[in-house]
């Protein structure tokens, strides 16, 4: 028998429905939410998902993933035609399984997501960081990537 | 029949503002020496982390570490908000002996049963 996840509000990270002249507004977001979004809320579509920001500054991509309680040789990280691909599989504590389980709402077991790099990065320099349950990878551009400035010259 | 261990409480309504926290997910088993509690809270380190026992409720909250990522974000899904739950326990349990420990973002809570509590044998004399 599968458990369904029942999400309570609090779980995600839509605004609270109490004021209701922002009432409109919220509908307009909630419909303008992004496919991606929908699935990782409703777990039962995608399985894990985890939380995942991608941020870009003038040197690195840095994509930061919630990837609690897991080894880091439990991770696959891997770079391929402009594509970040994480993997991975958590698995459940062996010491536990016999207690009597009172609630579960954690997920186990493998997920998997892409992400496709809006510029070219240096797939050498890339670099991973594991702390505290969040997953930092930082991917270097590539010097054609980078913005460059181009002087006007009045002649 | 058996007590429950945890009913949940909402945050409570301040009259100014109101902070929004995220709810951490958790695990609960119980063992016949007690239980434990296991709540997801990636981004928050020991320092971050706070668990307070008053009366029969635990409060668990998490302060999430400052992100050192500069420049623009272009695909969010992680919340900022910190973590925050509120659990009832067992009055089984004996507090004084709750352990917390946090590893890469899970914090772990040992709450073990009182003795008096626990299956005991007793012996028949003759």
């Amino acid at each position: 028998m599968k458990l369904v996840r029942w999400n309570r509000p609090e779980l995600t990270t839509w605004p609270t429905f109490g004021r209701l002249t922002d009432l409109r507004d919220e509908i307009d977001r909630l419909f303008e939410a992004p496919l991606a979004e929908w699935a990782r809320s409703s777990q039962l579509l995608s399985g894990w998902t985890p939380a995942l920001d991608l941020h870009e500054d003038k040197d690195n991509l840095v994509v930061t993933a919630e990837l609690p309680g897991m080894k880091k040789e439990d991770i696959d990280i891997s770079l391929h035609d402009g594509c970040l691909s994480l993997s991975g599989e958590r698995k459940s504590e062996q010491k536990f399984e016999n207690a009597e389980v009172y609630r579960t709402e954690r997920f186990f077991g493998r997920f998997q997501r892409t992400v496709t790099l809006p510029v070219a990065v240096a797939a050498d320099k890339v670099t991973a960081q594991y702390k505290d349950g969040v997953l930092t990878i930082t991917l270097p551009k590539t010097e054609e990537s980078k913005p460059k400035h181009i002087d006007v010259k009045v002649s | 029949m058996k007590a429950t261990l945890q009913k949940e409480t909402n945050v409570p309504q301040s009259q100014t503002a109101r902070v929004e926290y995220v709810t951490p997910e958790v695990d609960i088993f119980e063992t016949t020496d007690g239980y434990v509690l296991q709540a997801e809270m990636p981004g928050v380190s020991k320092s971050g982390l706070n668990v307070t026992l008053e009366g029969t409720e635990i409060t668990i909250t998490g302060h999430r570490n400052a992100e050192a990522v500069n420049g623009e974000a272009l695909w969010r899904e992680r919340p900022t908000a910190d973590y925050r739950r509120v659990f009832e326990l067992d009055p089984a349990i004996d507090t004084t002996k709750i352990a917390a420990k946090m590893e890469q973002g899970v914090l772990t809570l040992t709450l073990p049963k009182s003795e008096k509590v626990k299956p005991r044998k007793i012996t028949v004399s003759d």
